[in-house]
């Protein structure tokens, strides 16, 4: 399975990949991919923007249509993208310093316009690209080079920031349950709208490093261990809670779409289209 | 009709379906008038969340295969520089109008300047070339939009339309059917396309660029990369990219620059100004005419690249070059560059939020010239 979606959906000559021995990209990227293929979307029609950072490098590696861009900014480039030939899928994939940092702006205004794109966002709590420094989604205390003593800042939760700009497919999954993942992200596909996915993923080399997570291994069990399933957790006390990821389908909603929302004003202008 | 109005026009004919934009004055009629009109010529506008994302969002459109335009004055245009840096590099076509008022930073809303002739050319970081026009009048504002787009697309470059406040806002009367048929390129798209290579120099220091979604799968980056668009750390490839980027523009010069020249051929006084300030300078030479001196002007509307192959023609000609600007000094390093004799190019500048009056022309050339040439 794997080597036939890596002969298929993969730029051979860019591998090897440039990240770290235990970095879980590759398994996000892959769970990408699978939700491509099960969704049967001709690679043609499939453009893949992403912005700058570790996770952003995907795209390269990736045979479809791909726009790497500039950093915290792939959703304005999608937008601009989508909105030009809505025929297209657009997905993007973005890290958390990317999006919930310098591109925070964009990923809040495309949510509120439900512009039909796919988001998925690999969060590792750190840039890893510059070094890991400490991302807007680094858990309070944690350390990170910009952070020797722990973080002071408090965390961001990104899915309840999609939530309320209004995002209508908010899902979250993990590295560690990648057949759940898949399932999120094929949903977010297809879903008509702004649907964002985080992925938690793990940093071994520099988050995990430096806050003594162990091993990629130990890293992902950790991930099994400390997730609760949106369900479950909804029967449970808040204590209970206390420093678990939840993980599942948060928002899946229909609304207006936006560039269906424009289309339909040009018909109710009654102009022919060329 | 106003000169934002002329652009819209002259953008809309030249095939532009694809706006994206933030307001800010004195611009912001182009971003309406794109907003009325471009959902009945099969168009497409949208109001972005800031200048950054609008730059964003007409690189990505233009990448998926519409002729795309954004507007916005200098506070905007300093946060557009980055993805125009972007746009240099991986080669997407693109117009960025730039109405100029005065600065820096918020400065004198919404008063003329000619301060952002240097930005236009270096306002993004690294080794890169551009084109950048700037019109005189409403009329020459269509115009120009429409060259902009040809050569947008003809050279794979953004382009920057660098407006002022006056002839943004001048509202003049004009017949664009005066121009007759005017050439439109159009994005070609190659038989072959099975081999294509979108970074490969084929026609132009360029090749042509495919749509995203026509079946051709590449890679688009703003690291360096090769033919096929993929990032590269090969220093002989990156030195291959570099030149050729600045090569497109450089070496075609004599195919992009526009300029106009009034008055003698030779004499006394060769006048250098663009955008509006050339209109006070027409004034100006009118002026200086009756009083017996010989004057020419030369009024590049290529501002980047410079005509220095022109300039250098006919200025050996006259006795003293003045460059005229709302600046400091910006156009004025360009032209002293291309001319090498000392002390014969002099700069009359005014950056106070006023626009120039011909009076105030005449006065600072005697002023200047009064102990003889």
């Amino acid at each position: 399975m794997a080597s036939r979606l890596v002969e298929e959906y993969f730029r051979k000559e860019t591998l090897p990949n440039i990240w770290c021995p235990g970095c879980s990209n590759g398994i996000v990227t892959m769970a990408i991919v699978r939700a491509i293929d099960n969704l049967k979307i001709g690679k043609d029609k499939v453009v893949v923007v992403s912005g700058i950072g570790c996770s952003s490098r995907a795209s390269g590696y990736l045979d479809f249509n791909t726009l790497h861009t500039t950093h915290g900014r792939a959703i304005a480039f999608a937008t601009g993208v989508k909105f030009a030939n809505p025929e297209l899928t657009v997905i993007v994939i973005t890290g958390d310093g990317d999006n919930a940092a310098i591109g925070g702006n964009h990923f809040i205004h495309a949510a509120r316009r439900n512009i039909d794109i796919t988001v998925v966002m690999y969060n590792n709590h750190i840039y890893g690209m510059t070094g890991g420094q400490a991302s807007p989604t680094i858990p309070r205390y944690d350390k990170a080079t910009t952070a020797p003593y722990g973080s002071i800042d408090r965390d961001f939760d990104i899915c309840k920031l999609a939530i309320g700009a209004g995002a209508t497919y908010v899902a979250r999954g993990t590295a560690y349950h990648v057949q759940q993942l898949v399932k999120l992200i094929e949903k977010g596909i297809s879903h008509k709208g702004f649907s964002f996915i985080k992925a938690m993923s793990i940093c071994p080399t520099y988050y995990g490093r430096r806050n003594k997570k162990g091993s990629p291994a130990d890293m992902l069990k950790w991930l099994k261990d400390n997730s609760i399933d949106i369900n479950k957790a909804a029967k449970m006390k808040p204590e209970e809670l206390e420093g678990k990821i939840i993980i599942g389908e948060f928002v899946n909603i229909e609304a207006p779409e936006y560039t269906e929302e424009y289309q339909k004003m040009v018909e109710r202008l009654k102009v022919s289209v060329k | 009709m106003q000169g934002n109005e002329a652009v819209v026009e002259g953008a809309i004919r030249a095939g532009m379906r694809f706006y994206a934009g933030y307001p800010i004055t004195p611009s912001t009629e182009i971003a309406e008038l794109c907003a009325e009109k471009l959902p009945f010529v099969g168009g497409k506008f949208i109001q972005m969340e800031d200048e950054i994302a609008s730059m964003a969002a007409i690189i990505g459109a233009s990448l998926a295969g519409l002729k795309a335009m954004t507007a916005t004055s200098g506070p905007g245009f300093s946060l557009m520089q980055e993805n125009i840096g972007f746009a240099a590099m991986a080669e997407v076509p693109c117009v960025v109008v730039d109405v100029q008022r005065m600065g820096p930073s918020t400065g004198m809303p919404t008063s003329p300047a000619q301060g952002d002739v240097m930005q236009s050319r270096w306002g993004t970081h690294g080794d890169h070339s551009i084109i950048v026009l700037s019109p005189s009048s409403v009329k020459e504002a269509y115009y120009v939009t429409i060259q902009a787009f040809n050569l947008s697309e003809k050279y794979r470059t953004p382009v920057v339309i660098l407006m002022d406040e006056v002839i943004g806002h001048l509202r003049e009367t004009v017949n664009l059917d005066e121009y007759g048929d005017i050439e439109i390129i159009e994005r070609k798209i190659p038989e072959d396309i099975e081999n294509y290579l979108p970074y490969k120099d084929i026609e132009n220091g360029v090749a042509p660029l495919i749509p995203f979604g026509k079946g051709v799968r590449y890679h688009v980056t703003g690291l360096v990369h090769n033919e096929k668009g993929l990032p590269t750390n090969d220093t002989k490839i990156a030195e291959r990219l570099i030149k050729r980027l600045v090569d497109k523009i450089e070496k075609n010069k004599e195919d992009i620059v526009m300029y106009k020249e009034k008055g003698e051929k030779e004499g006394d006084i060769l006048f250098i100004s663009f955008g509006s300030t050339s209109r006070a300078v027409e004034a100006a030479e009118e002026e200086l005419k009756k009083e017996g001196f010989k004057v020419g002007i030369f009024r590049p509307i290529t501002i980047w690249p410079f005509p220095d192959t022109r300039l250098r023609k006919i200025y050996p000609k006259f006795r003293k070059i003045f460059v005229v600007e709302m600046n400091r000094g910006q156009l004025y390093y360009e032209v002293d560059r291309v001319v090498k004799r000392e002390g014969e190019v002099e700069n009359i500048n005014k950056a106070n939020g006023e626009f120039f009056t011909p009076c105030e022309i005449v006065e600072k050339v005697k002023e200047r010239i009064k102990n003889g040439f």
